[in-house]
């Protein structure tokens, strides 16, 4: 099985090894730039990016993205991989499970009294552990909105009411997707939160990291942090994206690829023809799993489609950085996107992949539609396009979390595209799925015990989440299949992990 | 351990002004520290050092220190996860306040499968016996909760000897001083069981671990850039010795 996956790969060409696969060749340039790594560095003058602050005119060697945003952040005109480098902070974000110890961090190391470094740039956002009887975790929200307003946090994301989260106008849901959709993402700056998956916002061409409490404490206190600087792996996805196929399953066939270690300590790059036609919630899919490689950032050169998300979000002034056409890159992968097909990561692993086909044997006990990663308006949308063209039941219970309030509100108002002006709600209803519940990181990460949709029992899920390592929606014998929307609704209808085209052609 | 935990509920909320020398928060949860703080020590804390205050500036003479763990080892396979390390349900508990610190310890591990026939902490206690955690590769993948480092510490482990850490996980080791996470040269985890008794010394250059109940001996790798964030005391006192943010006396 493992072995059929290889040999179907798309991956072309790893230009560190040099090998000749068989495959179709890829292009002239990229051929070029593959050989290129083999000599020697040379000096040549940077090409700058629009309003460049840290050009000075001098002679550079080329850099990546990644490595642009970082020397701008540390007011450097050179930074090369390895570089530990002073980093001013842009954006510093935090919720309610790490918000609590980052504050009691800071408060023990800066006093009592002290002030957050710039209570503009750092934006709460409760939504781990929302809608829970758990007393500790209704009082870690208690203690973040404590700490707000006596830092007068610009940014906070409160909610008050559990009972129903409407009556929260400023309760927003799961951070990552909050942070793009207040307009906090912004090309060409610095994001740091307290929670893994804060890469999400390298989508936007933002050098985005996670950290832990203690130096997210340092931050709160000095707007800044020391980073090592990362070597960028370059991932080229050129090709059409075929109908049946989800950013999620790009991201699942790399990791698969390069496995969960593969990026560790590394920046992750998309680019490619495929890239550029992804919608925004797209690309914030593939960056959201870098982690899930290890890797430390994932990064997508900003386009009019970034422009145009980013500046219906946000009044604030951004600049936009590009690799330059001779920066180093670790490694090129390529993949001819036109010949993959939908996949899933098997339990217990994201890089245990394999053709959602060749799973059609397993047999599944509920479907989970949420999260970060596969919670969005285009994840439930895609869910219900395939269950309106299914026209079907679903065999097995099915939970849909939408991640953020905004999410909640166009699963029940905007109409699926070719489905007789119905909701992604109706659908679901006609379906038989549970009805979308309150906006929050939900089951994805198990957490109390009454969490909505939880694993509590040894089962088999088929989710749109982003890890399943043992334990991680709360059963430690449970297994969880990572998949697309389109391959969990698909699975839902048939109660086994099922390939999407059963329904979409 | 204990003592350090004591220590910083007696000040949990010095600020930099009453900080008695530039660089040595007594509130900081260093290793190191920790070895300060348990100097009476007897053979069971499974700690022991040979060397003055690492707080005082690397001289010739004080690269010779040598920094010893010894006790029990913990083994685990490869990618063991934040999850299996600390399961979310237990993040509600804020690792800054010192009780809840404690019971970070007692859950530390939980999530392993049940294949692990020992546990890494006995039902009902809050302290491990096990001071050497053994891994495989990528150990401590998944989340950046601070909390998995810090339970490990919290239980009482001093090190971390793993083929290769997740780069979360080694930040917020060093960052926060709880344990040592240090990287094999060969797959020691396929060559441990758990409850070999094991000595981890760490030297300028040859650090090593010995599984006394194997009579093996192992190369260590040398930390490396975190060095000099670890040898300082963790990221606070590397900033404020650094100049980065005020001392004790400047403040």
């Amino acid at each position: 099985m493992a072995s059929s996956v290889i040999s179907s790969s798309p991956f072309l060409c790893k230009s560190s090894q040099a090998k000749d696969l068989g495959f179709p060749k890829p292009s002239q340039i990229s051929v070029h730039r593959c050989q290129k790594r083999s000599i020697s560095r040379k000096i040549v003058s940077v090409m700058a990016p629009q309003r460049s602050s840290s050009s000075t005119g001098s002679v550079k060697t080329g850099m990546t993205m990644t490595e642009k945003i970082l020397a701008k952040a540390a007011e450097k005109s050179q930074v090369v991989p390895g570089d530990n480098i002073w980093v001013n902070v842009d954006v510093l974000m935090t919720h309610d499970v790490c918000g609590p110890g980052a504050f009691g961090i800071f408060k023990r190391e800066f006093g009592e009294k002290a002030k957050v470094w710039d209570p503009e740039k750092i934006v709460v956002i409760p939504d781990h552990y929302i809608f829970t009887t758990d007393q500790r975790a209704n009082r870690n929200v208690d203690i973040m909105r404590e700490h707000c307003r006596e830092q007068n946090i610009k940014y906070f994301y409160d909610i008050t009411d559990l009972g129903d989260f409407r009556a929260n106008p400023d309760y927003k849901g799961v951070c990552h997707v909050a942070l793009a959709q207040e307009g906090h993402c912004r090309p060409g700056e610095v994001l740091l939160g307290t929670d893994s998956h804060t890469c999400t916002a390298g989508a936007f061409g933002q050098f985005a990291t996670g950290i832990g409490n203690t130096d997210a404490g340092f931050v709160l206190g000095t707007g800044k942090i020391l980073l090592k600087v990362p070597p960028t792996m370059r991932f080229i996805l050129d090709g059409e994206m075929p109908s049946y196929l989800q950013a999620k399953d790009l991201i699942l066939q790399i990791i698969g690829e390069i496995s969960v270690a593969g990026a560790t300590y590394k920046t992750m790059e998309f680019s490619g023809t495929t890239i550029e036609s992804l919608t925004m919630e797209e690309r914030m899919t593939l960056c959201n799993m870098v982690v899930e490689a290890g890797g430390k950032n994932g990064v997508i050169p900003p386009d009019a489609t970034t422009f145009n998300y980013v500046e219906n979000r946000t009044s604030v002034p951004f600049e936009a950085v590009y690799s330059d056409g001779n920066a180093s890159f670790a490694a090129d992968y390529r993949f001819d996107v036109s010949k993959l097909e939908p996949v899933v990561a098997k339990p217990h692993s994201p890089d245990n992949r394999a053709l959602a086909r060749e799973c059609k044997d397993v047999k599944i006990d509920r479907v989970y539609i949420g999260s970060c990663t596969g919670g969005k308006t285009e994840d439930f949308m895609a869910a219900a396009k395939l269950l309106h063209a299914a026209g079907k039941q679903v065999k097995v219970p099915t939970f849909l979390v939408p991640a953020t309030q905004k999410v909640w509100m166009d699963v029940y108002a905007l109409p699926v595209p070719g489905a007789d002006g119905k909701t992604c709600a109706q659908i679901f209803e006609e379906a038989g799925c549970d009805t979308p519940t309150s906006p929050s990181c939900g089951a994805c990460l198990g957490g109390p015990a009454d969490t909505y949709a939880r694993l509590n029992e040894p089962q088999v899920c088929v989710s749109t989440t982003n890890r399943n390592f043992p334990g991680r929606m709360g059963h430690k014998e449970g297994q969880i299949y990572l998949a697309s929307p389109y391959t969990a609704a698909a699975s839902a209808l048939t109660g086994h992990v099922t390939d999407p085209r059963e329904f979409l052609q | 351990m204990a003592a350090a935990a004591s220590l910083r509920s007696v000040n949990p909320t010095l600020s930099p002004r009453t900080l008695p020398s530039p660089n040595r928060s007594p509130s900081f949860q260093s290793p190191f520290l920790r070895f300060d703080s348990s100097a009476s020590f007897n053979p069971k804390p499974l700690v022991a050092r040979s060397a003055p205050s690492p707080f005082v500036t690397r001289s010739a003479a004080e690269a010779q220190e040598r920094k010893t763990f010894h006790g029990l080892c913990y083994v685990v396979g490869d990618n063991i996860d934040t999850d299996q390390i600390i399961p979310a349900e237990f993040l509600t508990l804020v690792p800054s306040n010192p009780d809840e610190y404690e019971k970070l310890g007692s859950h530390a591990l939980v999530g392993l499968p049940a294949s692990y026939a020992d546990r890494f902490v006995e039902p009902g206690e809050t302290k491990t016996k096990y001071s050497i955690v053994i891994g495989g590769e990528n150990f401590g993948c998944g989340s950046s909760r601070e909390h998995a480092p810090v339970c490990l510490g919290a239980a009482g482990a001093k090190a971390v000897v793993a083929q290769s850490f997740a780069r979360i996980f080694f930040r917020n080791s060093v960052a926060t001083g709880e344990v040592y996470p240090l990287d094999s040269e060969v797959r020691v985890c396929d060559e441990c069981k758990t409850g070999d008794v094991a000595t981890v010394e760490l030297r300028e250059g040859d650090s090593v671990l010995i599984n006394h109940t194997t009579g093996k001996e192992y190369k260590l790798k040398a930390i490396g850039d975190a060095g000099p964030v670890i040898d300082a005391g963790g990221i606070f006192a590397y900033a404020r010795k650094a100049g980065m943010i005020p001392s004790a006396a400047a403040a």
